[in-house]
């Protein structure tokens, strides 16, 4: 089972080298100047007003929360939905769906509620 | 091992090739949709290729312009992140089915470079890590318009991939499988049993995600160039920049791949099943190599009737030349052959073969309509505002998704 892992392996070294190589070659054939003004933030447009280490929008850290909480969820649904049409044709399907569908709800109730805390309002 | 490496290599030149042609028609696209004759400039000896030589100049240009580093910047994280991008966009590649698994010699042997059985979680993961590649960039570019485009980015990301998750889920359901390649055969020859008709909404919500995962319009917000320069690429220079390019359209390629493969019946040829090529081999190939014989006659005949003496003055003139005749003398010899060799009589392995190369070539075909889809979708639609992109990825697709979930299921039980 491991053994088809091999390929990946090879695919992630070749990949790597590639990208490497692209790094390295741009930085080998360039022509070299020293001091000039392309080393100054955003070279040719108006000069800055303070630094980018600010603080931005908490909403961004609230979309990392939720899409956590989604994406486990999502992931959940994956190993049920392989194995949903085997238990429709063993006769369980009702069963587990109905198990699936009182996760979801609870899911549900959880988004409505996030919904009407306007955390998905973005303004 | 050599089968190992070759498996890998083969595709991985294929698509990398893709990756100017893309630029190319992307270019010339835009012009088209926008009426004008885009890239025709760049000439070689008076050859042009319809403005394909300026996906080869623009190479040459990018490796060779400076490699700037500015001083600001965060260097490692700076250096990691194009070389993060563009790996995590090579290896997605690897489940890929390019065409049904044949046997030689009575071991099976199949046209992916890795034969996992978790396949599309492996394609979501690796795609997934793509947006460590964009918020490295733009954090490390201690730059506001590279973190703007960074944060942004990455939120839309992640909103998009449980929309995305969410229309595969139903996909699966119907499929009962992760290998690609069972998804594929499942969905049968018949373009009415692919899953774009039996399963609309999730072809829709999987398309309209494809596009946020790969930053394309009319999701491009990450870049927005009237209002982010160039989001998180604008500190970036020469190859390295060019690396960003390259992963996008590897993106693109991966998605459109995607698109094909889990609604479109992916290497299925249309009406005609994998046995039913095999057995009329023979038949096909004839069929199909007289096909290519009038194909390039025609095309060579339509682009030498472009032939006009004193047009450009200079050696553009004779392009059409270099290009018409020999497409008319090779469809003349490739059908004279066909006539006079008469019916082929193929072994098995050989009409396995004959049957994976046509499956092959329909992929190619849908491949790259799904990506001049792509380039077809950004030339015509303007572009969304950021609280209405977050607002229909959280407040549409996602209830649709779970919607499109429950109703697959209650249509599964009830059959």
């Amino acid at each position: 089972m491991i053994s088809s892992y091999v390929p990946i392996l090879v695919l992630f070294v070749f990949a790597g080298l590639f990208a490497g190589a692209f790094l390295g070659i741009s930085a080998l054939l360039g022509p070299k100047k020293k001091s000039h003004a392309g080393d100054s933030i955003y070279e040719c447009g108006p000069a800055p007003v303070g630094g980018a280490r600010e603080r931005f929008s908490v909403k961004f850290f609230l979309v990392a929360i939720l899409f956590i909480l989604f994406d486990i969820e999502v992931v959940f649904l994956f190993p049920w939905a392989i194995l949903f049409r085997q238990f429709v044709n063993e006769g369980m399907g009702l069963f587990v769906f109905v198990e699936m569908a009182v996760f979801l709800v609870i899911l549900v109730l959880g988004y409505i509620f996030v919904w009407r805390k306007r955390a998905l309002d973005w303004r | 091992m050599l089968i190992i490496i070759l498996k890998i290599l083969i595709p991985f030149l294929i698509i990398f090739n893709m990756i100017p042609f893309l630029i190319w028609l992307e270019r010339k696209g835009s012009a088209y949709i926008q009426d004008r004759h885009g890239p025709n400039r760049a000439a070689f000896f008076g050859i042009r290729l319809g403005g394909m030589l300026h996906s080869l100049a623009d190479v040459l240009k990018l490796i060779t312009k400076e490699d700037i580093i500015p001083l600001h910047v965060h260097k490692p994280f700076y250096l990691l992140a194009p070389f993060l991008a563009l790996t995590v966009a090579c290896v997605t590649y690897a489940v890929v089915p390019f065409a049904h698994p044949i046997e030689i010699n009575g071991e099976p042997f199949t046209f992916q470079a890795a034969d996992l059985n978790v396949g599309i979680l492996y394609i979501l993961a690796m795609a997934s890590l793509g947006v460590y590649g964009v918020m490295l960039a733009g954090w490390s570019s201690n730059n506001k318009y590279s973190l703007l485009g960074g944060v942004r980015s990455s939120a839309q990301m992640l909103s998009y991939e449980i929309a995305m998750g969410l229309s595969l889920i139903s996909v699966l359901m119907v499929g009962g499988s992760l290998e690609l390649n069972n998804l594929v055969i499942s969905q049968g020859a018949t373009p009415w049993s692919w899953n774009f008709l039996t399963q609309p909404v999730a072809f829709f919500l999987f398309t309209t995600a494809a596009f946020a995962e790969t930053n394309r319009n009319p999701f491009d917000l990450p870049e927005g160039e009237s209002e982010l320069v160039a989001g998180y690429h604008t500190e970036y220079s020469s190859m390295k920049f060019a690396m960003f390019f390259m992963a996008e359209y590897a993106h693109v390629i991966m998605a459109s791949a995607l698109i094909a493969l889990l609604f479109f019946g992916g290497w299925q040829v249309p009406l005609m099943s994998t046995d039913f090529l095999r057995e009329q081999a023979g038949l096909g190939l004839y069929i199909l190599l007289l096909a290519h014989g009038i194909l390039f006659m025609v095309a060579g005949i339509f682009l030498l009737t472009w032939f006009k003496k004193g047009k450009y003055g200079d050696l553009r003139d004779y392009e059409v030349l270099v290009w018409g005749i020999p497409l008319v003398l090779a469809g003349l010899g490739l059908s004279l052959y066909t006539l006079l060799h008469g019916s082929f009589d193929l072994t098995p392995l050989g009409s396995q073969i004959f049957a994976a190369v046509v499956q092959f070539m329909t992929f190619m075909a849908k491949i790259l309509f799904f990506c001049w889809f792509f380039i077809w979708i950004r030339w015509t639609l303007p572009r969304f505002r950021y609280d209405q992109l977050m607002g229909l990825g959280w407040k549409v697709m996602l209830p649709l998704g779970l919607m499109n979930l429950a109703v697959t299921g209650i249509i599964l039980l009830m059959r």
